[in-house]
């Protein structure tokens, strides 16, 4: 009998996939069941962003960053807003930074709620965790909706405070679903955390070390699920992060399990900031006077907020036009996203869909 | 630690790099492209800086300006932020790769983008435009989005 051999075998999977979370292409190198490579090829959402950025002026920009991750559109305009008040030197009114972290906060648990679903999704469990988690969703961006108009790309944050004060039903609205929401996480955690093909498909699959999270770049739940307790909130904190109290979740072992308890005590953390923003949110204006043409002064400055995803910074350069000179995004999914083939490797091909949905990618942000 | 005190520690220690102070909002420290790796090393094993935030191409249409963000896990505060110039005609900048992993992609895309070539990357191509593309589109002189529909 002659010996059987091996031999490795290129794969394409994508741009048009159902798991790869947008049009994304990634060339896999098999053995056998086993991942030997794996290179991810992005760009097929490119726009050129940043030169449009450039283009548009100061206040169009704001809108414009709805369409990066758009999952996330109030984190977007957070960070944006906040590098060009630092540019500025603008101090919007304590309302309106009350009613910024609770739009970012609302966010987060939107975000978290998304990619728990979508994760379930790449584990072959089809659209209905994702539903469940969907409805919660639905009652924020309702929220949005009658905030600021639109559910997807609310353009809600404006330079020097927020586009208009919250409508009356807002806030007991706001306050029903952040006294429900824990206890549907709770249930959430019953159907999924201890169920078994979901430990089985989850645990010491992706297993990222924190050491080479470090080096790649990794934020966000990514990294801290690897046990790296850096979250900008607590390492810079900007706006006033630190007037609230909360915890950083960090994980273990840094694999697809952790990063998913990570994301559901995250969600936790946010429903004990919002409590406290509810609690202590102070009458008054809403925005500093609001100007049709705005000029920034000539600068250069960098700001960066934990997003949902990890950091997400805004690199500004002023020339005194009502244009920036440069606007450049520094977007978490990008530099998560370089972490991929790592986790990937020496792992089976059916977990490569699986360690994709534990980074939570968003392409129209990474590619811009 | 603040820029200014981390650039007194850095020329005290380091006087051969010719390091130049940047006043700022956010101040910065100016090192010449052949001192970039030596500086870099310095910084993540003496100063703790592990990680590499962002890696920006700015054009200042008389040379490029590639920016760092640099952090630590460790400590607080806000990025430590290092720039180095390159000439317009052929712009070149060390890599950083061997140092921050995470600036593989980061540098693929200044390249790309801005047409900022970093020697020693070890995978220097197109990121977000497709192969076979002519033209860095965020350089000053690349003609700007067309605008066909709007009037005025």
């Amino acid at each position: 009998m002659t010996e059987l051999k091996t031999e490795t075998v290129t794969i394409n999977m994508g741009p048009q996939h159902p798991s790869t979370h947008g049009v994304f292409r990634l060339i896999l190198t098999v053995d056998g069941e086993t991942v030997v490579d794996v290179e991810p090829v992005v760009g097929y959402l490119h726009r050129n962003h940043e030169k449009i950025g450039e283009k548009n002026n100061w206040i169009q920009n704001t809108p414009f960053t709805d369409r990066l991750d758009y999952i996330s559109p109030m984190s977007n305009e957070f960070a944006y807003v906040l590098a060009v008040e630092k540019l500025a030197e603008i101090e919007p009114p304590e309302r309106a930074k009350y009613i910024r972290i609770i739009m970012v906060e609302l966010n987060r648990i939107v975000n978290h709620m998304v990619a728990i679903g979508f994760l379930m999704n790449e584990l072959g469990c089809f659209f209905t965790p994702m539903f469940y988690c969907l409805r919660w969703r639905e009652m924020v961006v309702d929220m949005w909706e009658m905030t600021a108009g639109s559910r997807m790309m609310p353009n809600y944050f404006w330079i020097g405070g927020v586009a208009a004060d919250l409508p009356p039903a807002f806030l007991p609205q706001c306050r029903e679903f952040v006294d429900a929401l824990p206890g549907f996480i709770d249930e959430l955690e019953r159907l999924i955390t201890d169920n078994e093909i979901m430990q089985m498909r989850c645990k010491d699959v992706g297993v990222l070390p924190p050491d080479v999270a470090i080096a790649y770049g990794c934020t966000g739940p990514l990294l801290r699920a690897s046990g790296v307790p850096y979250d900008i909130r607590r390492a810079e904190p900007y706006s006033i992060y630190d007037r609230f109290d909360f915890d950083i979740a960090v994980g273990t072992v840094g694999d697809v399990y952790d990063r998913y308890l990570v994301r559901i005590a995250e969600m936790r953390q946010s429903v004990r900031i919002l409590e406290q923003a509810l609690r202590d949110l102070p009458e008054g204006e809403t925005s500093t006077p609001k100007k049709k043409k705005f000029v920034a002064p000539v600068g250069d400055v960098y700001h960066r907020i934990e997003a949902p995803k990890g950091e997400l910074g805004f690199y500004l350069v002023s020339d005194g036009e009502t244009s920036p000179y440069r606007y450049k995004i520094r977007a978490p999914s990008f530099v998560n996203l370089q972490a991929l083939p790592y986790m990937c490797r020496g792992g089976k091909i059916a977990d490569v869909v699986v360690v994709i949905g534990s980074i939570d990618l968003t392409m129209g942000e990474v590619d811009r | 630690m603040s820029t200014r005190d981390l650039f007194d520690t850095l020329t005290a220690k380091l006087p051969q790099f010719e390091l130049e102070y940047l006043e700022g909002k956010d101040p910065a420290i100016l090192v010449r492209a052949e001192h970039l790796l030596g500086l870099a090393l310095y910084l993540r094993d003496e100063g703790g800086y592990d990680y590499c935030a962002s890696i920006t191409g700015v054009d200042y249409e008389d040379r490029f300006e590639v920016v760092y963000h640099l952090c630590s896990m460790k400590e607080q505060g806000p990025p430590v932020v290092l720039k180095v110039h390159a000439p317009r005609e052929n712009p070149e900048v060390p890599s950083v790769v061997a140092i921050w992993s995470g600036a593989d992609w980061q540098e693929r895309e200044v390249w790309d983008l801005m047409g900022v070539r970093f020697s020693g990357h070890p995978n220097l191509k197109r990121i977000l435009m497709w192969e076979g593309f002519e033209g860095h589109p965020l350089r000053k002189d690349y003609p700007g989005p067309v605008d066909e529909y709007t009037f005025s």
